[in-house]
């Protein structure tokens, strides 16, 4: 079994496959040049159609994930699309372990933990492919300059109360405000070792906040639950008042659909969550991994995961929905995937530590 | 119980005798089996990260609070489920076997029905019940008294609850062992008793409570080990109230990063504590053997209940509702509510879950192909391994039979998620890389599943005289010809039972398959184990639900073969 730090951990199961990418993945990287924008020209459809199906890793809510799934499936039918859905620290985990036994599974993964994919390229696994709107729409801190990854989708994690349960004046307004003693007992809250969103955040946070405040909401003893996804799905049973972290996106969902939820953007600000897509070079299905791929980033799979998923898009032809709170107004934190990446060990510790699981 | 069989001369007179080669590979397989994971759990507890020998795991687990906290904890859950399995279980056995309760054929089929039922999926049907606030049950008990929101009547994410739900499905192992055993018992000895002048309390206390004591200590002891190594139910309700048994914390000594030499090294007192359990176990019951199954005994005497039959029914009924019925329910409603925990009525039913998880999860049908394909496939090899090593335990029949017998229940003692962990390590390597295959998966569920197996067949074993092997074998035919001719046909009730038996057993695996899935080889339980993971609640009642019905079905199918289940054979 692999030992401590994530690379070792990729380092010594794929020295086989090291020795064979290296060469290239350097060179693309001297001369910064991605690959030309691709299109889904008849022949890759056609040889995805050969292929027949695309196994998508993702960490992404499970029901958003098969309707984008379906949505694939109607476009080009005739390729299946498997959803492997599971936290992003789960995902990543899982691609070790698979890939330090030599098994290739996963065409296209998509995390919620942005570090993943810069130890994924460094380890040569991604196979460098730049969909057409990456090229001609994405921002540069959006893509990968080697065309390793893109942004699919990027949101906010929040804090959120059940409103039949809290009254708006009452409820929290900033991370601070969730200290009350008031809230003893009321909070759920996701856990980093599982879900890349909440890792992501607590590096956000406990650089901006400091690890206090964790101290201090571990003493208020929160029903700590595992995904993203779960936090707002528990606020929606009425299981507890508050969530103390979670997926905007979820909220939204839910509130759209008359669940008594409502999204509270902390006065400190929100941590920034990106989660980028990429292909793999080892993926059983090559061409339909570029397909999926290139489809995620269209218009119309971005729109989708805004207007049913709830999730922000860095596509500047989408539109934001009516009734949410634009982009543009939403206070966030500043990501910083190499850092998480450095630190995410630390982070596991001291927060299992903290809240004794 | 055990018939002692003088050592048998050969007494071959013509042919090749294939048994002892055939027997001697069985043992080799059974010695791979187990030798080698626990051999590689053995090198990472005395290992370090860079592989040098070291003590220091062990130090740490026995010194910080974060090993030393979920170990006590185990033991309080696994000695409180015991204790609570046994007193649930034995009075309801008693009432079943030997009284005149009305519906007791009712009452075993329920019970049934929990055994069949994954504790996992029990823990989640729990949650829907007994969270705190969005519990249906809390939720009534609010409405009744009109108590305040934050009020509550249960909470399912504690220790209690946790011990509640673990019992729940637990007890049904003791009540099958009591209520065998007093069906075996003859009432022959009791009327002796009342006829010496005996009193009915008397007969209870002298006769009839040492008979049965040795199943009920077996028993305890059953549910004992099953309350410490469950994964499910510990970390579907305990992580949410932050706390860890110690089979979540080997769990999460495997997430990334994987720390194998500390997980090996927690894992070692579970063993430990088995090994002597099972020696204690040994030496209280001793030599006290009761030869009770022999020549032709009528049915035991049923004691009449009297006034008590209806509210001794009601009373097997409300301990069924525990496990069988609320859970049931409560899945059945979050099947078609539209949010796990609001009651369905007409208006606001839905077939959303249903349609979600038949045509938009892309993973069910394959995760559901994997276990039954898994299912059949355990069920067939452990079955027959289990038989050939009851065969020759019970015969005697090669030398180093009992070290046998001792390797076929010694998987006992190894907790799910740990064999997963030295079958990981053992079979990433060379010379037999299996994982991402079904195999490392049926390797895990056969070994887990030998011990009940090959304790049920031993036992079946132990009703057949070995003379009427004896006596084939005097009559010329080998040791194989005998029994495929007189011993399989008389076994073949039991066999069919520790079939279904194993089965059902896959279809409730979880802890080893968390380990060892890969996403091509994903079982139901782990994709059950996701969904909660997530939250999403009427996926996996809908899952739950159609997974029990294939079990049901399997079990029934089964059952009805022709010339299959049918016949019953009385010793």
């Amino acid at each position: 079994m692999p030992k401590t730090s994530r690379r070792e951990l990729l380092k010594g199961s794929s020295a086989l496959l090291a020795g064979a990418t290296l060469a290239p993945a350097f060179s693309t990287r001297v001369l910064s040049a991605a690959p030309p924008a691709a299109a889904a020209t008849p022949e890759l459809i056609a040889a995805a159609k050969k292929e027949g199906k695309v196994v998508w890793y993702t960490s992404v809510d499970l029901p958003l994930a098969e309707k984008v799934a379906k949505s694939f499936e109607a476009k080009y039918p005739g390729i299946a699309v498997r959803v492997e859905r599971t936290g992003a620290e789960r995902v990543f985990q899982r691609i070790g372990q698979e890939y330090g036994s030599n098994i290739s599974a996963v065409d296209v993964a998509n995390s919620s933990d942005a570090a993943h994919f810069i130890v994924w390229k460094n380890q040569g696994w991604l196979e460098p492919f730049m969909p057409e709107d990456v090229a001609k729409f994405y921002p540069a801190e959006h893509k990968d300059p080697d065309g390793a990854f893109a942004s699919f989708r990027v949101w906010a994690c929040i804090i959120a109360y059940n409103t039949s349960l809290v009254k708006p004046e009452e409820a929290p307004k900033s991370f601070a405000d969730l200290l009350d003693p008031k809230w003893k007992n009321k909070i759920v809250k996701a856990h980093p070792s599982y879900s890349g969103t909440i890792m992501t955040a607590t590096y956000q946070m406990q650089r901006d906040l400091g690890w206090g405040y964790f101290e201090k909401l571990a003493a208020q003893s929160v029903m700590q639950v595992q995904s993203s996804a779960d936090p707002p799905k528990r606020l929606a049973l009425g299981e507890r008042a508050v969530m103390a972290d979670g997926n905007e996106y979820n909220i939204f969902q839910l509130k759209e659909t008359g669940r008594p939820v409502e999204p509270v953007y902390a006065t400190e600000g929100s941590p920034l969550i990106v989660g980028p897509t990429g292909m793999f070079k080892r993926a059983p299905n090559p061409n339909a991994a570029k397909l999926f791929c290139h489809y995620s980033f269209t218009p119309e799979c971005q729109q989708l995961i805004i207007d049913v998923g709830g999730l922000r898009s860095m596509h500047p032809q989408t539109k934001e929905k009516e009734g949410r709170r634009p982009w543009k107004d939403v206070k966030v934190m500043k990501d910083d995937p190499a850092a998480v990446e450095k630190m995410s060990e630390d982070i596991k510790q001291r927060y299992s530590k903290l809240f004794k699981v | 119980m055990t018939i002692a069989v003088p050592a048998q001369p050969d007494r071959r007179v013509r042919g090749f005798d294939l048994s002892a080669p055939v027997l001697y590979a069985f043992a080799a397989v059974l010695l791979l089996l187990i030798v080698l994971p626990l051999s590689w759990l053995f090198i990472y507890s005395l290992t370090d990260q860079k592989g040098a020998l070291t003590l220091a795991n062990f130090a740490r687990l026995f010194t910080e609070s974060a090993f030393l906290d979920p170990l006590i904890t185990t033991f309080i859950i696994a000695s409180v489920s015991a204790v609570a399995c046994c007193a649930v279980a034995a009075p309801m056995g008693w009432l079943v076997a030997r009284t005149d309760l009305p519906y007791s054929g009712v009452i075993r089929a329920l019970v049934t029905a929990s055994f069949v039922t994954p504790p996992f999926l029990g823990a989640i049907a729990w949650e829907l019940l007994a969270a705190p606030n969005s519990g249906l049950l809390n939720k009534l008990f609010r409405f009744v008294t009109g108590a305040e929101q934050d009020v509550y009547l249960f909470n399912i994410y504690s220790l209690p609850g946790v011990i509640f739900v673990i019992s729940c499905y637990t007890f049904p192992y003791v009540f099958v062992l009591v209520a065998n055993s007093l069906d075996r018992t003859p009432g022959e000895l009791e009327d002796a008793s009342s006829i010496l002048g005996g009193g009915r309390w008397y007969t209870a206390r002298r006769v009839t409570i040492p008979l049965v004591l040795p199943a009920l200590l077996a028993g305890a002891l059953v549910a004992f080990l099953q309350a410490m190594t469950l994964f499910g139910s510990p970390a579907i309700l305990a992580l949410p109230a932050g706390f860890h048994t110690m089979t979540t914390k080997i769990w999460s000594l495997f997430q990334y990063p994987p720390k194998p030499e500390l997980a090996a090294a927690a894992s070692l007192p579970l063993l430990v504590l088995t090994i002597i359990l099972l020696r204690a176990e040994h030496l209280i019951l001793g030599r006290r053997g009761y030869s009770i199954v022999g020549g032709k005994y009528g049915a035991p005497r049923l004691i009449p209940l009297g006034g008590m039959r209806w509210p001794a029914l009601a009373l097997c009924l409300t301990v069924l509702l525990l496990p069988v019925f609320l859970p049931y329910a409560a899945l059945l409603n979050a099947a078609f509510s539209p949010i796990a925990t609001t009651l369905v009525t007409p208006s606001n039913a839905t077939l959303h879950n249903i349609e979600f998880v038949l045509f938009e999860l892309s993973a069910f049908k394959l995760t559901l192909r994997n276990t039954v394909i898994l299912g059949t496939a355990t069920a067939t090899a452990g079955t027959l391994l289990a038989l050939v090593i009851a065969y020759v335990t019970a015969r005697r029949a090669v030398t180093g039979w009992r070290f046998l017998g001792f390797l076929a229940t010694a998987p006992i003692a190894i907790p799910g998620i740990v064999l997963g962990v030295g079958l990981f390590l053992s079979y990433t390597r060379p010379p037999f890389i299996l994982y991402g295959t079904l195999w490392i998966l049926l390797i895990a569920f056969v070994t887990i599943a030998l011990p009940s197996a090959y304790q049920q067949l031993q036992a079946a074993f132990r009703t057949i005289h070995p003379e009427l092997e004896d006596a084939s074998r005097i009559l010329g035919a080998t040791r194989l010809q005998s029994l495929r001719q007189i011993t399989a046909p008389l076994l073949r009730t039991g066999v069919i039972a520790t079939w279904c038996f194993v089965f059902v057993g896959v279809m409730r695996e979880l802890s080893a398959a968390i380990i060892l899935f890969t996403s091509e080889t994903k079982v139901v339980s782990v994709l059950i184990y996701d969904l909660n993971e997530s939250g999403d609640l009427g996926a996996i009642s809908v899952i739950g639900l159609a997974m029990l019905i294939i079990t049901f079905a399997v079990v029934i199918t089964i059952n009805r073969i022709p010339g299959f289940g049918q016949t019953r054979f009385r010793t």
